[in-house]
């Protein structure tokens, strides 16, 4: 019997969830208007407990998609009793309700973290992000509560089997994908709390960036690890080799990162400097802002794609509402208090501090120029203007020459002072940098493609830009200790990681540029023995077969390939695959992936005959696009784990002192 | 001049001057890059610009698809009921193209009357009708349910 309950008690423990959220918000908050400390005291246990229940409940979900229980309707649309075990795991975010509860438990999951956390923290400050983030979460529980139920019944009429999860969905990519992307998302309300806790408490000083540091940089990681799961994805599953589409949804997740990246170098200047205080507050509210702009986004069903599952306009308007109180609020509270936390301090023309406001500035331009052409045609389609679509070309004709300017000024920032410095001093710590980079990327596409060609050395002028002034940089500080690993201890985790994060961009870079120039793509007609010359390889089909999978029904093309040297040989097997519940097909790239190179072959459609529609490609170097994300995550942890970071726990009390001393004199 | 002033002036035009080329950027690339969408009805009144990059969309009509033997050369038939649109098209064709069912494609139109589809786009699931074909057919006199495809939702 209880066995039979388990949606009911996964919705009854969401209720009690919504409950505490809005006592998290409530008590903290007025305990910290009015200093009463056993209010403030609610906030810890509130976000506790909250997350035992919203876990609970997304529990109880996940245990009526294991047991096939389709008399949930969330189950039976999305769930099939041929369905492998771990993707009914998977499917339970692989539709609306399923994926914005998954959302409230990270929410609430955070929550809990930052609780965990907090020992070091003024006990207002732990208040009152808790309930800024109790808040968040409340709206977001009652979304799911009043307009997305999950455990929705459909009583007495139970379907005999599920209606199948979207095969496109049946995949290890999407296993990891929304969970990542959702951290990333969500971990920077986080920052957001912090922000708008630093505004209601009027502080904010060098001890706050340092307790915010580590959280942005955590969510930033997650968020980049998300979007490049997402590209990797799309890459292999949609059948035809495409990495980034422009496609409003993957914007919807590229400006949070856009702004975050430009909120963790404001941090830096903030915490290093003390200055750029009001602009880091409004960048952490911009960041979640477009975080929930995403979520709007993509769960309101103003978009098709395959992440807009069947939707309401009802759920749009929620979030609208939703998303238009946390802007407003937010951006009210900004404008009463930021005079009271901000706080000019002068810096040269040539100094970090400016070069980091003119890469601040660029990120910012680059979020915009994304945002007007992801909204622009929402825009005039709801006010009746006409349909477009905004495409790629628009989108590359910005992003890729502001881009480049970025890269630029990422050359020069890390060799710069803080403060101010001679620019004598940089054009010689540079010049030889500048050269190398200049000689390398004009001469590589002569070596590698055999013509010269703007667009790459462009590219590789940038990748290297980035990178050299950095080695250098790094050797210098290396050299003077008495040894090598002495040398490489002396400089601070936040340096490596800055290190690793700058070098990951330029390694996407190359990446980019590469996949982008050298992509060679034939689309040919092949029967059984035909065979066709892609990019110096010889792709044989040699046979057709059919198989039968869990839940599918496959055609595999027997695709023999050989090298020019006639070295190389191996198979490759790509599949058109029927799925059988839902009646739909869905291609299977055969993939064999290098360093330098993947080949890809994809199978079209069938033809008349024997014959099929064949898609083969030949990828250099696109890898390392998501190589160079994992670098950049990596980059952002390794800061994270810095000393300074730790040891605020234990002096903390001590440094906070005569830091708000310090405010209090400036 | 003050130098402090002096910085103060050197930031505040290099800001404007980088706003400047942001904006002027964006809205020349935005100008070039808006691809507008026709329904059938409007090509067949000659609503539509010759030559020039748009998207047009309707259902595949039910046996209109022909393959070239040859090679990878297709004609189908795009149709909201009132008026027809021949698509020709070079390439594979997306997993849910299926007659009956509804598509996007981008392209132009050439003379002669037919349209040239640089690309073909059926929908990740085989549920959703494009937001834009389904008002295309509702303009042209035909709700949702006459064709019993379950649209974006209507569920």
């Amino acid at each position: 019997m209880p066995i039979k309950m388990i949606p009911e008690i996964g919705h009854f423990a969401l209720i009690v969830a919504v409950l505490m959220a809005v006592i998290q918000t409530v008590m903290p908050l007025a305990g910290a208007a009015t200093r009463r400390p056993l209010w403030m005291a609610y906030a810890s246990p509130m976000a506790m407990g909250q997350f035992i229940f919203v876990l609970f409940a997304y529990l109880c979900l996940t245990a009526s998609y294991m047991l096939d229980d389709f008399s949930v309707v969330n189950v039976a649309n999305n769930s099939n009793s041929m369905l492998p075990w771990y993707y009914k795991f998977s499917a339970v975010w692989g539709n609306h309700e399923g994926s914005v509860l998954l959302w409230s438990l990270i929410l609430a999951g955070w929550g809990f973290a930052v609780s965990r956390c907090s020992t070091g923290l003024p006990r207002d400050m732990v208040a009152r992000v808790l309930g800024v983030m109790g808040m968040v979460s409340a709206g977001f529980l009652l979304f799911v509560l009043v307009t997305s139920n999950p455990f929705e019944r459909s009583l007495p009429r139970v379907p005999a089997d599920g209606a199948d999860l979207n095969p496109l969905l049946q995949d290890f990519g999407l296993i990891i994908h929304p969970p990542m992307l959702y951290m990333g998302y969500v971990g920077f309300s986080v920052v957001f709390a912090f922000a708008i806790a630093a505004l209601l408490g009027g502080r904010l000083d060098s001890a706050w960036t340092r307790w915010v540091r580590p959280w942005t940089n955590v969510a930033w990681a997650f968020l980049t690890v998300g979007i490049a799961l997402g590209s990797w994805w799309a890459y292999y599953e949609l059948g035809w080799g495409g990495w980034w589409f422009w496609d409003p949804v993957e914007n919807a997740s590229l400006l949070p990162w856009l702004t975050g990246t430009a909120l963790i170098h404001s941090l830096a200047v903030t915490e290093k400097r003390g200055s750029f205080k009001s602009w880091t507050v409004l960048l952490a509210i911009f960041t979640f802002s477009l975080s929930l702009l995403g979520t709007f986004l993509v769960r309101s069903g103003v978009l098709t794609s395959v992440h807009s599952f069947a939707n309401d306009p009802s759920r749009g308007l929620f979030i609208l509402v939703l998303l238009g109180i946390t802007v407003g609020l937010s951006l009210l509270v900004f404008a009463l208090r930021a005079p009271r936390v901000s706080h000019v301090v002068g810096f040269g023309l040539v100094s970090r501090d400016s070069l980091l406001l003119v890469n601040n500035i660029l990120l910012v331009i680059m979020t915009v120029t994304v945002l007007l052409g992801t909204l622009y045609p929402l825009l005039l389609d709801a006010f009746g203007l006409g349909k477009i679509s905004v495409g790629p070309p628009y989108f590359n004709a910005l992003f890729v020459p502001l881009t480049v300017l970025l890269c630029i000024f990422m050359g020069l920032g890390p060799v710069a002072r803080w403060k101010r410095m001679a620019g004598g001093e940089l054009r010689r710590r540079l010049w030889l940098a500048g050269v190398v980079a200049l000689a390398i990327a004009a001469l590589a596409p002569l070596v590698y493609g055999g013509e010269w060609n703007l667009w790459v050395s462009l590219g590789l002028v940038a990748a290297l830009w980035v990178v050299l002034p950095l080695v250098r940089d790094m050797t210098d500080k290396v050299r003077k200790a008495a040894s090598l690993w002495q040398g490489v201890r002396r400089q601070s985790l936040a340096y490596w990681g800055m290190v690793l994060g700058h070098l990951g961009m330029a390694v996407t870079i190359v990446g980019v540029t590469v996949v982008s120039n050298y992509s060679v793509e034939e689309n040919v007609r092949m029967a059984p023995g035909d065979s066709a010359d892609v990019a110096g390889y010889t792709f044989t089909m040699t046979g057709l077969e059919s198989r039968r999978g869990a839940n599918f029904l496959a055609d595999t093309a027997i695709m023999k390939v050989e090298g020019d040297d006639g070295e190389h040989l191996f198979v490759m097997e790509p599949e058109k695959r029927l799925y059988l519940a839902r009646g739909m097909p869905l291609t299977q790239v055969a993939l064999r992936p290098g360093p330098l190179r993947d080949l890809y072959v994809a199978m079209g459609e069938e033809l008349d005959g024997d014959a099929w529609a064949m898609r083969l490609q030949y990828k250099p170097m696109v890898r390392w696009l998501w190589l160079g994300a994992i670098l950049m995550a990596s980059g952002g942890l390794l800061a994270v784990v810095d000393r300074r970071y730790r040891r605020r726990s234990t002096v903390q009390s001590g440094s906070e002192s005569s830091s708000s001393a310090q405010e209090a004199t400036a | 001049m003050h130098p402090k002033r002096k910085q103060k002036l050197f930031i505040i035009m290099g800001l404007l001057s980088l706003a400047a080329i942001a904006v002027g950027l964006t809205l020349y690339a935005l100008r070039s890059n808006v691809n507008l969408f026709f329904s059938p009805m409007q090509i067949a009144d000659g609503e539509a610009p010759m030559e020039r990059q748009i998207r047009a969309g309707g259902m595949v009509k039910e046996d209109s698809v022909s393959r070239n033997s040859e090679n990878l050369d297709v004609v189908f038939t795009v149709t909201d009921y009132v008026d027809d649109l021949e698509v020709r098209y070079s390439g594979i064709l997306p997993d849910l193209f299926r007659e009956g069912q509804g598509v996007v494609v981008v392209g132009e139109m050439r003379e002669g009357g037919y349209f040239q589809a640089s690309e073909v786009m059926a929908k990740h699931d085989e549920n959703y009708m494009p937001k834009e074909v389904a008002d295309a057919l509702e303009e042209s006199g035909y709700s949702p349910e006459d064709y019993g495809v379950k649209v974006k939702g209507a569920d």
